[in-house]
């Protein structure tokens, strides 16, 4: 999760006419790009690069698929949150792939790699997460595992086609009645005059803006805020996954046009009404711990919502990235609750 | 397109504005532009329509996102705030960008419930909005429901069949349309910034009729109410 907040643009009237030209960030130094691998990456104790990589097309909007594992093995789905991609599951999906499993994830539109829409909506995110399942699965249903946005969205998929689900591990991704950080600017609920004259503001200036440079460190720090429990190694290396590098210096790769917060008719309680009635085997891995990328939600408030043959893990002293935080404990979790790869 | 377009950028979508009338009809007479906002899968007149004749002032009509003479996206992923950002485009556009200048609408089906939003959302700009009978004026469930998901054939033709589906179902809880009201009548420079001029009244413009300060009437009456 790039912070939005800190997008460098050439303000312009909205109708695309530019008032002013204003220099919001200055040149960024790139002194502390030492020590990257061979692929320009930030090397983090096993992390990984996917085994395979490469472009899908999903009803005109370009995919940028991921895999890791061997590409004959039976495939497992893996959904990131808003704002993340699937390269910060570099540590996580080796150790599912090493289960036995072809493990794939793909960027959301407008995210890492994949192609920067000319729209944005839950919709959408639904409809391309359609495209990679019939490329991988062919009408077979597999194990499945989302986090934060992507285990919500993966959530009313379940409910929506069951039958593609052999079983569901939400991680983190559960909502209750607060405000969503990484969901998409319509689907919120908060209704306040400065926040939709916030949203239009950015919506005038979208056409011009670009991501604000800094040093890779700079960008860490920045990710850093908003993530304070994961460790600063793991932060630069998700810059050089999903950031680029160019004359001014590291920017993230996400469109410029999402942006955190805003408003919508869309109730985060509305995804839990869901669980109960999920037909496949379904695990919760929430972490205790709040944090601001965080759902907020209260384990003792989801209980009560677990479908008939699911049940809900609660990780003390962990945050909202319960994989990346406890990457041996969750991955345990996981295999355990999927079964063999038969 | 008709013979005077100004063709808008919002984000990654060329929106057509279509300026149907660009001079009063009286130069001494004070007035106001009148924007028209053009139902689900329709698009702009091309001319002034009958019904708005006598609005005394300049007349415009935006085609929404994925309709008209505007930009077909490719892999949806519409909403009605998006359209209201359409909206904003096209009021800077007929403000000079002027915060202090404002603008009446006319909102036809869907572009009734967008017009709504920007009410809320840009008061202090808006004199005043109708909300009449057009497509998509009803939209979709006021609450979740087990929606499908599906992909469609796209050519880039106009309408995007997208936008019929996307727009045609979106989620529309009265108390969320009741918000923009709320917003409407604490920011707007007049009073009874909001008018429905409707016959059919799905729940959410139900909702919007009976909040404390908004008026139902004709069409004409609203028109002279806001010119």
């Amino acid at each position: 999760m790039p912070p939005f907040a800190e997008s460098a643009v050439t303000p312009v009237r909205p109708g695309g006419r530019e008032v002013t030209s204003t220099t919001v960030d200055t040149m960024a130094s790139t002194d502390d790009d030492s020590g990257l691998d061979e692929h320009g990456e930030s090397p983090f104790p096993e992390a990984r690069r996917p085994d395979r990589a490469y472009d899908l097309p999903a009803h005109g909007v370009r995919i940028a698929v991921h895999e890791w594992g061997d590409a004959d093995a039976p495939p497992l789905m893996m959904m990131h949150g808003g704002f993340d991609f699937a390269r910060t599951f570099d540590v996580f999906a080796p150790k599912l792939a090493s289960g036995g499993w072809r493990v794939v994830s793909w960027d959301q539109r407008g995210h890492g790699n994949s192609e920067h829409a000319p729209l944005y909506s839950w919709d959408g995110d639904m409809r391309d997460t359609l495209a990679v399942f019939d490329h991988v699965a062919g009408g077979r249903p597999i194990p499945v595992v989302g986090h934060s946005k992507g285990g919500a969205l993966m959530t009313q998929l379940a409910d929506a086609q069951p039958h593609r689900f052999r079983c569901l591990v939400n991680m983190d991704g559960i909502p209750y009645k607060r405000n969503i950080p990484d969901l998409a600017e319509h689907e919120r609920t908060t209704m306040l005059a400065k926040d939709l004259a916030g949203w239009l503001d950015h919506r005038g200036r979208t056409a011009t803006a670009s991501r604000k440079p800094g040093t890779l460190d700079d960008l860490a720090r920045r990710r850093g805020r908003m993530n304070p429990r994961l460790p600063h190694e793991w932060l630069r290396r998700l810059v050089t996954t999903g950031g680029f590098e160019s004359d001014d210096g590291w920017r993230w790769k996400i469109d410029p046009a999402l942006r955190f917060g805003g408003f919508g008719p869309w109730r985060p309680e509305w995804m839990l009404m869901r669980l109960p009635g999920l037909p496949m085997p379904f695990l919760g891995i929430l972490g205790a711990e709040m944090e601001e990328m965080g759902w907020g939600t209260p384990p003792h408030k989801v209980l009560p919502y677990m479908p008939m043959d699911g049940h809900c893990e609660v990780l003390d002293d962990v945050g909202h990235f319960v994989h990346i935080e406890q990457p041996d404990l969750v991955s345990g979790l996981v295999l355990d609750f999927i079964g063999a790869p038969a | 397109m008709s013979a005077s377009t100004v063709m808008l950028r919002h984000n990654k979508i060329d929106l057509a504005l279509h300026l149907l009338r660009t001079e009063p009809l009286d130069p001494v007479v004070p007035s106001r532009p009148l924007l028209l906002l053009h139902g689900l899968g329709d698009r702009s007149p091309t001319g002034v329509p009958h019904w708005c004749a006598s609005w005394p002032g300049p007349i415009a009509a935006l085609d929404f996102t994925g309709h008209g003479d505007s930009t077909v996206p490719a892999g949806g992923g519409y909403s009605p705030e998006l359209l209201m950002a359409d909206v904003d485009q096209a009021l800077a556009e007929l403000t000079d960008g002027d915060p202090d200048r404002s603008i009446t609408i006319l909102g036809r089906g869907l572009g009734a419930y967008v017009a709504l939003q920007i009410a809320g959302a840009r008061a202090s700009q808006i004199h005043g909005v109708i909300l009449v009978d057009g497509p998509g004026l009803a939209g979709g469930p006021t609450g979740p429901t087990s929606q499908s998901v599906f992909a469609l054939d796209t050519d880039g033709s106009s309408p995007d069949p997208y936008a019929l589906v996307e727009l045609g179902r979106d989620l529309r809880p009265g108390d969320y349309a009741v918000s923009f009201v709320n917003l409407a009548n604490a920011n707007a420079p007049v009073a009874n910034p909001i008018t429905v001029a409707s016959s059919f009244r799905p729940k959410w413009l139900a909702a919007v009729a009976d909040s404390p300060g908004v008026v139902e009437s004709s069409l004409s009456d609203a028109l002279a109410a806001y010119a």
